[in-house]
């Protein structure tokens, strides 16, 4: 099993009507309830606590990308991703990842990430995630009816950057470059790369045909996220490929754990409510542009991760929360319990486990994060033993690598501010 | 009024045809058209109307090779020339109008009458269209009509949004249409007409409802600026669905193009 402790990085300090008083919490969200002042401890703090998982022994530490919003902090993922690689020394980096579509030329992409790739000596899983409508749509202003085919050919251009030893030039319908020579190139070549998706039977495929592991970011838990797993499952079998390796697959879930049931509902059920209300209050009208997803998908009967169904979430009860797997909370045995199930369920081999929620606080985070590192990973290390030698999907890193030399040694002997 | 069949080069389409007199070329908008639009029946007394659906509209298969301004424009010529309408009057309703502007522009020799109607395709800043893209279909009405309980009522006849089958069916034709429709409006309805405009040479009438809450009537003055020797129609108690709203009135201008 792969753990990677996975943080949204949302603003913490949106007020307790907000769901009442605002009609989004992205793309056209009131930027007077962003505070730079708190922002700076509210940056340090989130990337304190990745390299936290890091010293707890969680296999990956992961970013993601988003854009004008208050549910998740990280434009640029890169950015707190090269922050957060000189102290967390072990963990992979999990970048989940670049919108491709979104940046000109593409080869910034490929850059970034050899850019991180070598930086970690090669710890880097590469997220490609065609992006939320939100993001992608109605924030960066991508065309939605073409958003998949720009995202197609962004993608063949950065593997080519990587793969290509020579210079090349690159006629594309997005990008005209006459000369494409990625500097530097990854470590690792090409990283591991992990495919967030909904649902779409074009994404089962694409991750299919290029041993990419295929990510379900879902908010609304395991049990619910059958169905839809399963058709990844089935196309496999459709396909007439029988690999059923479960690193071929990720999962997102929301765990709380304390030292006992009762104990995690008093600590973590405010936080996980702040959530539901506040981070998911999504627009209608922003979660699905018209066109982004294919008619195929959309007959598919797959909801967007971000659908306004999920509003019900919203005004839940914390038992029905956990009883229908939104939320998986408890002691360290109850938790255990549910991973089981889900990873069975699901036959997932990549779990991004997300522990801070809404606008838990520091303290908490710490103690939930002990308690799974420390009374359930271990217990679920070696589900998946038959799979054990399935590097595919995970970095393979150097030996041998630098660790942040002391920073005396290096000041200049004379001159200087 | 039939609908049939038309194959354009890049595209097979549907066509609604009927009625007798001048040839008229309708665009739609990007809430497309069907063969019982009233509009299009009282349009039809007076022309013989030739109104194509847009890739992706009504029964057309959808294009994936469409997908630029100017590809909207040599399709939209493909099909008049495949038609062989010599100088037909060129009609062109918001989204449609944007195309019959492109049109003029790029074949002036080609199209001597032309009428926009509520037309997309300028951009003033001090005046923002509103996003239809992210206005729920129950918000529309109040966009698009003069009176938006009529509007509505005329909107979702028959709709019933908790039933999951036409939910699906709602949100299959949605991103048809407006997935179509997003590759020349998405996320502003401009792709540099104002820099062609100066081309056309058509006799141009204008018709612009009074209470136009989506393209306002601040656009139908730019257009009036930029087309030389345009007349501009404003109807009142009309909105952005004016030629629906107050269909006698707009057919009327038309006929000054006569």
């Amino acid at each position: 099993m792969k753990f990677t402790w996975f943080n949204l990085m949302p603003w913490p300090h949106l007020p307790a009507d907000f769901r009442q008083k605002n009609k989004s919490v992205w793309v056209d969200i009131d930027s007077k309830l962003y505070d730079p002042v708190k922002g700076h401890d509210v940056y340090n703090d989130y990337m304190d606590m990745l390299e936290y998982a890091d010293s707890l022994g969680f296999d990956g530490i992961g970013v993601n990308e988003h854009h004008q919003n208050a549910y998740g902090l990280m434009p640029s993922p890169n950015i707190i991703a090269a922050a957060i690689s000189r102290r967390a020394q072990n963990a992979a980096i999990v970048v989940l990842g670049n919108s491709l579509g979104l940046y000109n030329p593409p080869t910034r992409v490929a850059e970034e990430f050899a850019m991180l790739d070598v930086i970690t000596g090669g710890r880097l899983v590469a997220g490609f995630p065609v992006g939320s409508s939100m993001d992608i749509n109605y924030c960066y202003g991508d065309i939605p009816a073409l958003s998949r085919e720009r995202y197609q050919e962004a993608h063949d251009l950065i593997k080519r950057a990587w793969s290509d030893p020579e210079p090349f030039a690159w006629n594309g319908r997005y990008t005209k470059l006459r000369y494409v020579n990625t500097w530097p190139k990854p470590i690792q070549n090409p990283p591991p790369i992990h495919v967030p998706g909904g649902g779409s039977v074009e994404t089962y495929d694409f991750c299919l045909d290029n041993t990419y592991s295929y990510s379900y970011l879902s908010f609304s838990g395991y049990i619910r996220a059958k169905a839809l797993l399963q058709g990844y499952w089935d196309r496999l079998t459709e396909r007439n490929e029988p690999d059923e390796s479960p690193y071929r697959a990720g999962f997102a879930q929301t765990i709380c754990v304390a030292e006992t049931d009762a104990e995690a509902e008093r600590l973590y059920k405010d936080h996980v409510n702040y959530f539901f209300n506040r981070c998911l209050h999504v627009a209608p009208g922003f979660a699905d542009a018209p066109g982004y997803r294919t008619i195929k998908t959309i007959k598919a009967g797959a909801l967007s991760q971000f659908s306004p169904d999920l509003g019900e979430a919203a005004h839940m009860p914390w038992k029905q929360l956990v009883d229908e797997g939104y939320v998986i909370a408890g002691s360290p045995d109850t938790v255990r319990e549910r991973m089981e199930d889900l990873i069975k369920g699901l036959n997932v081999g990549n779990i991004f486990c997300l522990m801070h929620v809404g606008d838990m606080p520091m303290d908490k985070t710490r103690y939930s994060t002990q308690l799974f590192a420390e009374k359930v990973m271990p217990k679920l290390r070696n589900m998946w033993p038959d799979y054990a030698d399935d590097t595919r999907f995970w970095p393979t890193p150097l030996e041998k690598r630098a660790t942040p030399g002391p920073v005396s040694e290096r000041k200049p002997t004379t001159g200087g501010a | 009024m039939e609908l049939r069949t038309f194959k354009a080069p890049r595209a097979d389409i549907h066509l609604i045809e009927g009625g007798s007199g001048p040839d008229l070329l309708f665009l739609h908008g990007a809430g497309g058209i069907d063969a019982s639009n009233p509009f299009l029946l009282a349009l039809a007394d007076k022309y013989h109307v030739y109104a194509p659906l847009l890739p992706g509209f009504g029964e057309s298969e959808e294009s994936t090779c469409i997908r630029t301004m100017l590809d909207f424009t040599l399709h939209t010529l493909d099909v008049m020339m495949g038609l062989g309408l010599d100088k037909p009057i060129v009609v062109g309703h918001s989204m449609g109008g944007m195309i019959a502007s492109e049109m003029a522009a790029i074949v002036p020799n080609d199209i001597d009458k032309l009428c926009l109607i509520s037309s997309a395709g300028l951009w003033l800043d001090d005046y923002p269209i509103p996003d239809i893209f992210a206005t729920m279909p129950y918000e529309l009405p109040e966009l698009m009509f003069h009176d938006p309980v009529a509007g509505a009522a005329m909107m979702t006849a028959g709709a019933d949004f908790s039933d999951p089958t036409f939910l699906t069916a709602f949100l299959i034709q949605n991103a048809r249409q407006l997935g179509m429709a997003g590759k020349i409006l998405f996320p502003i309805p401009e792709r540099g007409l104002s820099e062609r405009l100066y081309r056309v040479k058509a006799k141009t009438v204008l018709v612009w409802g009074e209470s136009d809450k989506l393209v306002g009537i601040p656009y139908a003055q730019a257009f009036k600026q930029a087309i030389a020797g345009s007349e501009l129609v404003t109807i009142p108690e009309a909105g952005h669905m004016v030629m629906v709203e107050q269909t006698a009135a707009t057919i009327s201008a038309i006929g000054k193009l006569a």
